[in-house]
């Protein structure tokens, strides 16, 4: 077990407690900018979706994770993005102003909303953000001159200082940019939480009358919450629609929410890493299910080509998640590199949960 | 004279959605969790009504097929509280969110496998038939929709206010372990109620089914339930009917008198509205938490 | 001027009085407890200094300020931090983090800012920690510094409770019932504390307790109440030797 020396404040304010944490992220984000060269173009396409699938479900832990709040509706967010984005480049503003943009727009229509939302809580705020969901959707249909309507809207490709950044034409550099906005994110998603910001969150989360009693102010901070997850999603989304490159409004449906809250519960409610374990499982399971479909088919004869089969495989990888390991994928690896640093010392009982009783808040 | 009978047809699918919503509230108002597989549950009892029922599946009478189903489905509630929810006892409230969302996704997989993903019509003896009064004409199904929501929300009603295994229902959900103390056995209450809450879901989905076909994916309906159940407060059984009629109501004047659209937006704007001017619903219940 | 003054204050909860006619005021630099039965009403009244419930009659001045109609989050920026008498911890973080919380008040950066983590941010940081760990030191927790507050013991969390609200560098702290569920050893060390707090930080303390011993050690005053109404104020010896409040003490709520 390592023992960390602390001779500054600056110990623990830094992202890495040491230069071997620090040098083993530098190393993670050094290969992950190799690897086009050594993979080809399904996996660099698959590597690039998951990309994407991390920055949404950063901005859903944001919310979830970090703040407590529920939301089933995260996928309005991310078509507000993909649709800004897509539709103020179509009218010739260039992608570095037009991306900025569709994340401001979600997180401020985000915050917005969040005034009145964020009196609610938890259950009715969950059911808030479902029926703004629907809200948008249709007013997607609604709103034919910029969106498209039900034919949808085509996401013009990115060109850079004459670079081109095409999702088909130039894969590559479209993977470089999204692992740049994915890095320069997570860092500032990383620094907003070792910050008085990112603490007064989670003093929201845990217990709201004693954040009052700090000084903390609960819409203020609950709306600003909202708002930063929205924007993140928000970029997310815009990144997905170029990635798509033609969508309507079929892509941001109601199951892309479930999706996001699968990434965040999976990958382990209230880390960053979190999200991306999820994005990991999300992206991966729909190719090995049909990898398994092919081989059940050439081998057994079988046919596995149920409509709905991906979609059972989740629920059935979620119900697990929150039965056996609520604490997630990333929990479960903590407690994996925990009992190897123990060895031979942990104990069985060592990470037992303790028997809570759920007591109302409901007085009458 | 147009609008009357709209409203009728309105009330009518009105009593579906308010239904379901009760099964909400059941389950809202004896464990305190929200069940969002509720529309799944409907659907599923629909398709098991529809197995006992049908001349190419079971080939029962109508009524003992019906009730049948609702005893399976009961069955079915009472296993996923059981066998899943209970192994998340006295975890947040957001796990059983995820965890019956994810529930619902089963069910209508479950749904599909079995009876596929065309468009089934449950046999009914009243189909079709329609009462004529003064210009006026109702449907048969509709009228039995209407009585039988009626009663079945009364039964509901007094099953809470009166019978034993309502007020420890009650009991436990103000304090589970308070309730635990004093002898209610927490576990096996909300087996029964989840038991309960699959039954009167089998009835709505029953009701649906007599207006139209059905699908897998009329489990969707659970949604414009939920806005009854929160427009009607989530606590309140009449509270939950009354939401649902008002949505069912508003939806078909809506998509008479108003621009495209909004009818389908009616059941979200209209909960929004409520939950933004009153956070607990029109019949709050809740209190602020004591420090 | 008094810090505190509470004139003639009430506040019924449909037809429950649970706090009616209570006025006191509290000196700068004075230990002032409360005391009474269970169900006097004696965190309602913390409840209402701290802007948790709303008073039905009355008003609340500190530091010659009326605060009786301010926000629950507005009372801490004007210098009053408080305790819980069921501990309200953020259970999923660190003693550290907890009480880094504290600090809320004396941020001067926006989430802007932050995000970034300018110079601006890093120099602040420093100093919060730097007044964190005075807290840690006076309080001796510093075993538990890096622990989380879940698997901490309940008389840990009690302190760090204090600890939390000392963070905040307020003026005047209120503290709910700090000696509750505490061993003897461990109520022996919250006096001794409130007596530093008083002395060495010049800090204003309003107490709520039931361990007398503890009351009789440190209050330079006490106020007796029963029933959400004010039975005697004085110093510990007065209060105790009131008719009325041994009455209030061995009548029939004694076992409650």
């Amino acid at each position: 077990m390592k023992v960390i020396f602390k001779t500054s404040y600056d110990n623990d304010i830094d992202l890495h407690e040491d230069w071997w944490d620090r040098g083993k992220m530098i190393a993670l984000v050094a290969v992950m900018a190799v690897l086009p060269f050594f993979l080809g173009e399904y996996y660099m396409a698959e590597i690039t979706n998951t990309l994407i699938w991390s920055l949404a479900g950063m901005g859903l832990m944001l919310l979830v994770g970090h703040t407590g709040q529920a939301s089933l509706g995260h996928a309005a967010f991310l078509a507000i993005g993909a649709y800004t984005d897509a539709a103020l480049m179509n009218v010739g503003v260039p992608w570095l102003v037009a991306f900025p943009l569709a994340g401001i727009a979600a997180g401020v229509f985000g915050a917005i909303v969040a005034i009145p939302a964020v009196r609610m809580s938890g259950i009715y705020l969950a059911i808030a953000t479902l029926a703004l969901f629907v809200i948008v959707e249709e007013a997607i249909i609604i709103a034919e001159p910029i969106t498209g309507g039900v034919g949808g809207l085509f996401a013009p490709s990115i060109t850079i200082a004459g670079i081109d950044f095409d999702r088909y034409a130039s894969l590559n550099n479209f993977y470089w940019l999204c692992l740049a906005v994915v890095v320069l994110v997570t860092w500032l998603y990383a620094n907003l939480m070792r910050s008085p910001t990112g603490r007064s969150f989670l003093a929201v989360r845990d217990s709201e009358v004693s954040a009052r009693a700090l000084g903390i102010n609960i819409t203020r901070t609950r709306s600003l919450a909202f708002g930063l997850s929205c924007a993140m999603t928000g970029l997310a989304g815009a990144l997905m629609g170029h990635f798509i490159t033609f969508f309507n409004y079929e892509l941001f449906s109601v199951f892309i929410s479930i999706n996001l809250l699968l990434v965040v519960t999976i990958g382990g409610l209230g880390f960053i890493q979190g999200a991306f374990f999820g994005a990991i499982l999300i992206t991966a399971v729909p190719q090995l299910i049909a990898i398994l479909r092919d081989g059940a088919m050439s081998t057994l004869g079988l046919d596995l080509s149920m409509p709905g089969l991906d979609t059972l495989v989740f629920s059935v990888i979620l119900i697990g998640f929150i039965i056996y390991e609520p604490t997630g994928l990333y929990g479960r690896w903590l407690k994996i590199r925990f009992w190897l640093e123990l060895f031979p010392l942990a104990r069985r009982d060592m990470f037992r949960r303790q028997k809570t009783y759920l007591k109302t808040e409901r007085m009458k | 004279m147009e609008l009357i009978q709209l409203i009728i047809g309105g009330i009518a699918t009105g009593c579906i959605y308010g239904l379901v919503a009760l099964g909400f509230v059941l389950i809202y108002k004896a464990t305190e969790g929200v069940n969002f597989a509720q529309g799944d549950m409907m659907m599923l009892g629909a398709f098991v009504a529809l197995g006992m029922v049908n001349s190419e599946f079971g080939a029962l009478p109508f009524i003992p097929g019906v009730i049948l189903a609702a005893i399976i489905m009961g069955g079915v509630g009472y296993g996923v509280d059981r066998f899943v929810v209970r192994q998340i006892f006295g975890q947040p409230h957001f796990a059983l969110v995820i965890l019956t969302i994810a529930m619902g996704f089963v069910f209508r997989f479950a749904a599909g496998a079995i009876w596929g993903f065309t468009p089934l019509v449950l046999e009914t003896p009243f189909a079709g038939n329609t009462l004529n009064i003064g210009g006026i004409i109702i449907g048969y199904e509709d009228l039995t929709t209407i009585i039988v929501t009626a009663l079945l929300t009364l039964s509901l009603w007094a099953f809470f206010q009166f019978t034993k295994l309502g007020l420890a229902a009650q009991a436990s959900s103000q304090n589970q372990m308070a309730a635990y103390i004093v002898g209610v056995p927490v576990h096996r209450v909300n087996s029964m109620i989840w038991a309960l809450s699959g039954a009167v879901s089998t009835i709505a989905g029953v009701l649906y089914a007599s207006k139209g076909a059905i699908d897998p994916n009329i489990g969707l309906l659970g949604m414009k339930a939920f806005a009854a159940a929160v427009i009607g407060g989530f606590g309140s059984l009449p509270g939950a009917l009354l939401g649902g009629i008002l949505i069912g109501v508003v939806e078909p004047i809506a998509a008479r008198y108003l621009p495209g659209g909004i009818s389908q937006m009616s059941p979200y704007i209209i909960m929004l509205a409520v939950l933004v001017t009153r956070p607990n619903g029109l019949f709050a219940q809740i209190y602020a938490k004591k420090v | 001027m008094s810090l505190l003054e509470v004139k003639d204050l009430a506040v019924h909860f449909g037809g429950v009085k649970a706090v009616d006619g209570v006025s006191f005021s509290v000196e700068e630099g004075e230990v002032f407890s409360i005391i009474g039965p269970n169900g006097a009403g004696k965190s309602t009244i913390f409840n209402l200094i701290s802007r948790f419930y709303k008073p039905t009659r009355g008003t609340i001045k500190f530091d010659g300020r009326d605060i009786t109609h301010m926000s629950a989050h507005e009372i801490a920026p004007i210098g009053i931090a408080r305790t819980f008498q069921n501990i309200e911890l953020f259970d999923h973080s660190t003693v550290l983090d907890n009480l880094l919380m504290g600090r809320h008040t004396h941020r001067n950066t926006n989430w802007l800012q932050d995000m970034w983590f300018l110079p601006k941010v890093r120099r602040e940081e420093r100093e919060h920690r730097r007044v964190v760990e005075e807290v840690i030191e006076f309080l001796e927790l510093e075993a538990y510094r890096e622990k989380l507050i879940a698997g901490l013991p309940y008389g840990v969390r009690k302190v760090v409770e204090i600890g939390r609200a000392l963070a905040m560098g307020p003026k005047m702290i209120l503290l709910d019932e700090p000696a509750s569920g505490l061993s003897v050893e461990e109520s022996q060390e919250v006096a001794y504390w409130v007596e530093d707090m008083r002395r060495d930080m010049g800090l204003t303390v309003l107490m709520v307790e039931h361990d007398m011993s503890l009351v009789n050690q440190v209050s330079d005053r006490v106020l007796a109440v029963a029933q959400g109404q004010p039975l005697a104020m004085g110093t510990p010896a007065e209060v105790q030797s009131d008719p009325q409040v041994k009455a209030a003490y061995l009548g029939t709520e004694v076992y409650e």
